[in-house]
């Protein structure tokens, strides 16, 4: 669904996806990065279990939760990636632990 | 003079809706006359428990009328998914009270033996609970927790889908629900109720203060007596998490939605519109101190809200002796009681009457009497 332009000059980061490595750019946030994986990154919604992807991409919408390197419900796209940076697909409500 | 009503509850948060939804159960044409949304509402603002351990202290009856409106919820609960396909969540599924020191867990074991040994006839199951046990049933439970008492009978709810379904419940009964008329005057002649509100009169042949706190600036228009202490209490949420705690505890209980809901602050205010940093800190700690895995959760609301209380702390039913058809209800539990609310004391009002051997002890005479009858009382 969605393409990097090709004058992106900015530099990989390569970050792990449910155990897949991605290359990303320096100043993406994990949202935008997961949404230009092409990968299937839709999360579970808490109560419902409904698919979602990242909507509004500033931090309002809590669409983009996501457990990043062990830790549940971090707004992804407040988060910059970062080179080795582990991230799971949340389905559903966060662990307690985690 | 005609009535367009047989009773109008005034008050429509959930003790009132639940004493006119039991009226409207049983065919009684009913309006609620209600504040509108600004109003400082604890229905909205409450803890959700279904709860009986710890209740009655120096009121024994207070303990009974407890566990039958628990034994009573479940029945509730039913009715209302039937009406309204509205499922609101009541689990009893038993409840703790967690001590986080040697002395507390004694200090709570003397309550509950004092608690034991005036309540005679209602036994409710109460165990105290070292830390291995408690940790049989919480498996989450940190080190610093000493043990706890555990009640079987205790559950709770999801409270603002009651007061939804409640709401909803009265529609279906065709009851008339009117809010933005708080009522401001009533007048009492020729065996009917007239009820000034801003916006406009109404008329019914009898009535129920259920207004909360303001039950005691209304009940002296109809010779009625209701002192209230209300207390502010805050309550911290954090955000939606996997089950991992199978009983609801006094101070903290996780929703069927998945929130953690952490509260039981007590303060003699009664401003609603902000929360008190320093109180909250201690909530948080003690709640962190029980279930250590706490820590890591966001939250992500707090508020504080005003608690209807009587004065006692125990529940208020009254009728007025120079007004008759004028009732007076005001509790602190109107979570807890809201079965009783709606099959005991809604029947009574229809019937005229409140019925002396179930209610008598909460007459508001109580208040009246010399101090040394009360501490008879309290000794007994």
């Amino acid at each position: 669904m969605f393409r990097r332009i090709e004058e992106d000059r900015r530099k990989p980061v390569e970050i792990i996806v449910e155990g897949q490595s991605i290359t990303a750019r320096e100043g993406d946030s994990v949202a935008a990065a997961l949404l230009a994986s092409g990968l299937e990154v839709r999360r579970a919604t808490a109560v419902s279990g409904e698919p979602r992807l990242p909507y509004c991409m500033m931090g309002v919408c809590f669409d983009c939760l996501v457990t990043i390197d062990g830790m549940g419900n971090r707004q992804g796209c407040l988060v910059p990636v970062r080179d080795g940076m582990r991230i799971e697909i949340q389905k559903g409500k966060r662990e307690i632990g985690r | 003079m005609r009535n367009e009503y047989d009773v109008a509850v005034v008050g429509g948060g959930l003790l009132g809706s639940a004493i006119a939804w039991g009226l409207g159960r049983i065919g009684q044409r009913v309006c609620v006359l209600d504040e509108g949304d600004i109003a400082k509402r604890a229905s909205r603002a409450n803890f959700a428990l279904v709860w009986v351990q710890s209740k009655g202290l120096g009121m024994p009856a207070y303990t009974g009328w407890t566990v039958k409106a628990s034994n009573s919820w479940a029945k509730l609960a039913e009715e209302l998914k039937q009406q309204t396909g509205l499922d609101v969540c009541f689990q009893r599924n038993g409840g703790f009270h967690l001590a986080l020191s040697e002395s507390e867990l004694e200090q709570r074991a003397e309550t509950i033996k004092r608690l034991h040994n005036q309540s005679g006839g209602t036994d409710y199951q109460l165990e105290i609970l070292d830390h291995g046990q408690v940790a049989k049933m919480l498996p989450h439970i940190g080190p610093e927790v000493a043990g706890g008492s555990f009640c079987p009978l205790d559950g709770h709810v999801n409270s603002l889908r009651l007061f939804r379904a409640l709401h909803t419940g009265l529609a279906r009964f065709g009851i008339d629900y009117r809010p933005e008329h708080a009522v401001t005057k009533i007048g009492y002649e020729n065996g009917a109720f007239r009820l000034a509100t801003p916006k406009g009169e109404i008329m019914a042949g009898k009535i129920v203060l259920a207004a909360g706190n303001t039950n005691q600036v209304l009940a002296p228009m109809v010779g009625l007596d209701a002192p209230m202490g209300p207390t502010r209490g805050q309550i911290i949420v954090t955000e939606r998490t996997v089950p991992f705690l199978p009983h609801p505890l006094t101070t903290l209980r996780q929703t069927d939605e998945g929130t953690v809901m952490i509260g039981d602050s007590k303060e003699e205010m009664l401003d609603d519109s902000a929360t008190n940093m320093p109180i909250s800190s201690v909530m948080a700690d003690r709640a962190q101190r029980m279930f250590p895995m706490l820590g890591r959760l966001n939250v992500v609301r707090m508020w504080s809200g005003i608690r209807v209380m009587p004065k006692d702390g125990f529940p208020i039913y009254d009728q007025s002796e120079t007004c008759p058809g004028a009732f007076v209800a005001c509790c602190h539990s109107g979570v807890t009681l809201a079965a009783a609310h709606a099959y005991e004391i809604a029947p009574m009002i229809a019937a005229g009457t409140l019925d002396r051997k179930k209610v008598g002890a909460f007459t508001a005479k109580r208040f009246h009497q010399p101090a040394q009858e009360k501490l008879n009382v309290q000794t007994h």
